[in-house]
């Protein structure tokens, strides 16, 4: 009786590293560290820019996951969680301003980092706000009325609700700035060289690198605990989950909830980010975007979600950079590349429908999904457990 | 808010006129929902494609002399490029069926709803990136005559548009109530296995909804680019969230009450943008949605479903 | 109980003791299931009241029915799929766990010990139906008959006081019924009151301390099963569709 404490994370991701994983996340580091630095050194300003740009997309994919991929609730307004999350924090960041002496004073520019919180919380308390309500409501309309959400709050904004938000025109406001972040300006100064500057979008970068990665480590650990297995049963057979005691509604709304909280994190990096933000870019289209990126990556699992944001926020643009050089020169040529990136919405349309007919688990299935290939595995690691157990019989407990 | 009733005739005949393609949107929406109980979110991409095909038709018939040179010739003209123009986009509606929506009937729900997020996309940017970008000016061939009617003025595109719609939606009344095809279709949308096993081809029924409803929604598509005087590859988007909305307002499934949610949602958008500031004009259609979703899921005319477990 | 203007179940009195094991037979569509889906919260009683230990039923939530002490299989087997056997019983201890996000993601001590927790019971209650060396196998994967014992652990594992079994024998050979029997006597015996619904009359006759007959959404004979076998409103019910066990049994 009582398994061992491994037993304990039964779900997903058992935790072992073996060599393979470490050889993966290995790459991986140098990857992500490597190749924006790289890019930096060489004075290619676009392709930094665009590593950020996919990592922003990483997150709100990856919150957009916990509602799509775990709860299985198709939520198509989700960028308007985004929205709030950047609205909010400018918003709020010009009164931090305000209260700490102005946008030249020293504490101003730590306006984004004391807000990242406040921001999250605008993310999750929108959700709140519009879960209670709606997600009653059975799937497809569901989706439908998120879509009316999240144009709705497009709309909010660009006719500039509250005279806030200084509607189309976006903000900041002629005359006011979004004071850069504390930090940027010291990396900038003290980590360049004479051929290297640490620009701003490479500190953000690191920034999103940072919050993304902090993303993993809290979804993971929302996976694998009683939440996360309600979240699976809810999404297998909701009425067997109810009549096994999952209280539905509250599981799905920490779900919207959780999910919107990144993508409020996403909002306010991204307007720090940029420095300007305005309704056009919290359109429907970025949340079909976002979905196509849950859906062709892998729904309910983390790997495949970001896989997705690279995809189809990364990939044009990759292929571009790769035309240009002599990797591809003689494959495609620039022509060529640039017309992937017109045709990507196209291309990724027909993917979706192409995927939802063939590998509906996406091309990245959470770890559940691969299992039954593994079963064999598992088998033999149980059998290894059980001996260990036989012959550690007669120690002390203190001597575990 | 001011409110000038002199205003009110002139949004009557606004408000009926918009009704109208709302309604013919709507009936393509209810009559899939109907049948197998899924939104076709493409269906906003039909009226687009309606919309398309006609201009093309437009432009090819007109350059024969016979139909630019006399009322008659007018009026055949206009009659053969709506066929036409239906006819292809009732086509295209039933090829999305068959590749996209067909494989996954027995698919968990959520996947043809992504399949035709998808199918949407691809058909907006296959127009975008195909043919333009840009808004394309929908010409009206005929001379448009304004008549003063009780204090509003109602142009003759508005009367072709009102007769039009309905018409056809008389047509299709008829049509789904009086014909043994109609029967078959209704049987199906009641109950999917009893109508299959009574000898109904199931798969007939479907591709002929997929036929009905985009051509529908093709016809609104036309009279929305001869009435706005032009047609973009996303012009499909907000009318069809509205649309969808008119048809969950008369119940969702139910063909009376799609035409009335068109009429109604018609009726109180022309009201709205009268007495409201027009920016917010989209978000009243939004609002009721989310609404009538939240209280009135049934809709006026419409009926729910106990799942039996 | 009415279907739009089918009355599904009219005029059902039913009074169960604890510590019974308690049969609920009757033909197809009868409403026995209706009866389960109105007990566990699935549909909503149109008409009357249902309570359970002095408190009501009617209109709650299945989630807080099962809080209350109620836990059901279902006719069509409805496991999570694509969990593990171990992961299906945990989750039956949804309810008499509390860890929360918060404490999820900080992993703080008492949250490790509730999952711990968690594991151990599961564990415990798989064993209780004969099943732990299944514990890291699919769902999706496991034999028929397993899947039914699996149904049951998943529900005794939030400590119901009554358990309600759709049909547990169905599609088992003479084994796996006698098997399940005794599982049920166990059951029984660990203090929790049954109720089932079910074809197989032998089970029956083997389980129930007594018996309500349906037919047509109402009370046709109650008693104990040796009086329900000689009842002739319930032969003519079942107008020999199992009224063969009933009468071989006498």
């Amino acid at each position: 009786m009582g398994g061992s404490k491994m037993d304990v994370m039964t779900s997903i991701d058992s935790g072992k590293l073996s060599p393979k994983k470490i050889a993966l996340y290995v790459v991986l580091a140098l990857v992500a560290i490597g190749l924006p630095v790289y890019f930096q050194s060489v004075g290619n300003a676009f392709m930094v820019h665009i590593f950020a740009l996919v990592g922003i997309y990483i997150m709100l994919s990856l919150g957009l996951n916990i509602v799509v991929g775990y709860a299985g609730l198709l939520d198509l307004g989700y960028i308007a969680f985004y929205g709030m999350g950047a609205y909010v924090g400018v918003l709020l960041g010009y009164v931090f301003q305000g209260i700490t002496g102005g946008p030249g004073s020293a504490l101003a520019g730590f306006s984004y980092w004391f807000l990242l919180i406040p921001a999250a919380l605008a993310g999750a308390l929108t959700g709140i706000a519009l879960g209670t309500p709606v997600l009653r409501l059975r799937g497809d309309y569901l989706a439908i009325v998120t879509l009316g959400f999240g144009e709705i709050v497009r709309i909010a904004l660009t006719n500039n609700i509250g005279g806030l938000t200084n509607g189309s025109a976006g903000l900041p406001r002629v005359g006011e700035i979004i004071v850069p972040a504390a930090g940027q300006k010291w990396v900038y100064l003290n980590l360049s060289s004479a051929n290297f500057t640490f620009s701003k979008d490479l500190f953000w970068y690191f920034v999103i690198v940072a919050l993304v990665l902090l993303a993993v480590f809290v979804i993971r650990r929302l996976d694998n605990s009683r939440l996360g297995r309600a979240w699976v049963a809810m999404r297998e057979d909701e009425v067997a989950a109810a009549a096994t005691g999952v209280n539905i509604m509250q599981t799905k709304l920490w779900a919207f909830s959780l999910g919107a909280m990144w993508g409020g994190v996403a909002g306010i990096t991204y307007a720090y980010w940029v420095g300007f933000i305005s309704p056009e870019s919290f359109n429907f289209m970025e949340s079909v975007l976002v979905v196509c990126m849950v859906v062709l990556g892998g729904m309910g699992s983390i790997p495949g979600a970001a896989l997705g944001a690279v995809i189809i926020a990364g990939l044009p643009e990759i292929i571009r950079y790769l035309a240009q050089s002599p990797l591809l020169s003689g494959v495609l040529t620039a022509e060529q590349a640039s017309a992937i990136g017109d045709y990507r919405f196209l291309i990724f349309g027909g993917l979706m429908v192409v995927m939802m007919a063939l590998r509906p688990q996406g091309i990245l299935p959470s770890k559940r999904r691969a299992r039954e290939l593994t079963e064999a595995e598992a088998i033999i690691e149980e059998e290894n457990e059980s001996l260990w157990e036989a012959e550690h019989k007669h120690d002390t407990p203190h001597g575990l | 808010m001011s409110i000038d009733l002199s205003t009110v005739p002139q949004q009557i005949v606004n408000g009926v006129t918009l009704g109208g393609m709302y309604a013919l949107i709507a009936l393509g929406y209810t009559l899939v929902y109907g049948i197998l109980l899924m939104i076709n979110f493409a269906h906003s991409e039909m009226f687009m494609a309606g919309a398309y095909f006609g201009l093309l038709f437009l432009n090819i018939l007109s350059k024969v002399a016979f139909f630019t040179s006399s009322t008659l010739g007018f009026i055949l003209l206009y009659v053969i490029v709506f066929l036409l123009a239906m006819i292809c986009t009732g086509i295209l509606g039933m090829l999305t069926e068959r590749f996209a929506y067909r494989p996954l009937r027995h698919a968990p729900r959520l996947a043809p709803l992504i399949s035709a997020i998808g199918v949407s996309l691809f058909l907006q940017n296959a127009a975008l990136l195909w043919i333009s970008s840009r808004s394309i000016p929908f010409p009206v061939l005929f001379p448009v005559k304004n008549y003063r009617i009780a204090g509003a003025n109602v142009s003759t595109l508005q009367i072709l548009i009102v007769v039009s719609t309905i018409l056809l939606l008389i047509g299709l009344d008829t049509f789904i109530s009086k014909t043994k095809i109609g029967k078959a279709m209704r049987a199906t949308s009641q109950d999917r296995d009893a109508a299959g096993l009574m000898g109904v081809n199931i798969n007939s029924v479907i591709a002929l909804t997929f036929f009905i409803g985009p051509a529908l929604g093709g016809a609104a598509g036309m009279f929305s680019g001869m009435y706005y005087g032009n047609i973009k590859y996303n012009m499909g988007f907000i009318p069809g969230i509205k649309s969808f909305t008119a048809a969950v307002i008369g119940g969702i499934g139910n063909l009376r009450g799609a035409m009335l949610g068109g009429f109604i949602l018609g009726f109180i958008e022309a009201i709205a943008a009268g007495f409201l500031s027009s920016g917010y004009k989209d978000v009243i259609a939004f609002l009721i949605l989310i609404l009538v979703l939240i209280f009135r899921p049934g809709g006026l005319l419409g009926e729910s479903v106990v799942e039996k477990v | 109980m009415m279907f739009g203007g089918l009355k599904a179940l009219n005029n059902i009195d039913f009074h169960i003791d604890e510590g019974e094991v308690v049969a609920l037979i009757g033909p197809n569509g009868a409403g026995k299931t209706t009866f389960f889906n109105l007990m566990t919260g699935i549909y909503k009683p149109t008409m009357g009241t249902l309570t359970f230990r002095g408190q009501s039923l009617g209109g709650r939530k299945p989630h807080r029915i099962c809080e209350m002490g109620i836990a059901r299989t279902f006719q069509n087997i409805r496991l999570f799929q694509n969990m593990t056997t171990l992961e299906n019983v945990m989750v039956g201890r949804h309810t008499r766990t509390n860890a929360g996000p918060f404490r999820a993601v900080l992993r703080t001590p008492g949250f490790k010990r509730e999952e711990q927790h968690t594991v151990d019971e599961a564990r415990k209650w798989l064993k209780f139906v004969g099943m732990e060396k299944k514990a890291n196998e699919l769902a999706k994967n496991l034999p028929y008959g397993d899947q039914r014992r699996l149904e049951i652990a998943r529900a005794l594992a939030s400590e119901p006081k009554l358990l309600l079994l759709d049909e547990p024998a169905a599609g088992m050979n003479p084994q796996e019924s006698a098997s399940l029997t005794k599982l049920v006597s166990r059951v029984r015996d660990s203090g929790v009151t049954v109720l089932l619904i079910e074809h197989d009359m032998k089970v029956v006759m083997d389980i129930a301390d007594r018996i309500f007959v349906l037919d047509f959404g109402e009370k046709i004979a109650e008693g104990l099963p040796a009086e329900i076998q000689r009842d002739p409103k319930v032969i003519e019910a079942y107008l020999g569709s199992g009224a063969d066990a009933l009468l071989a049994e006498n």
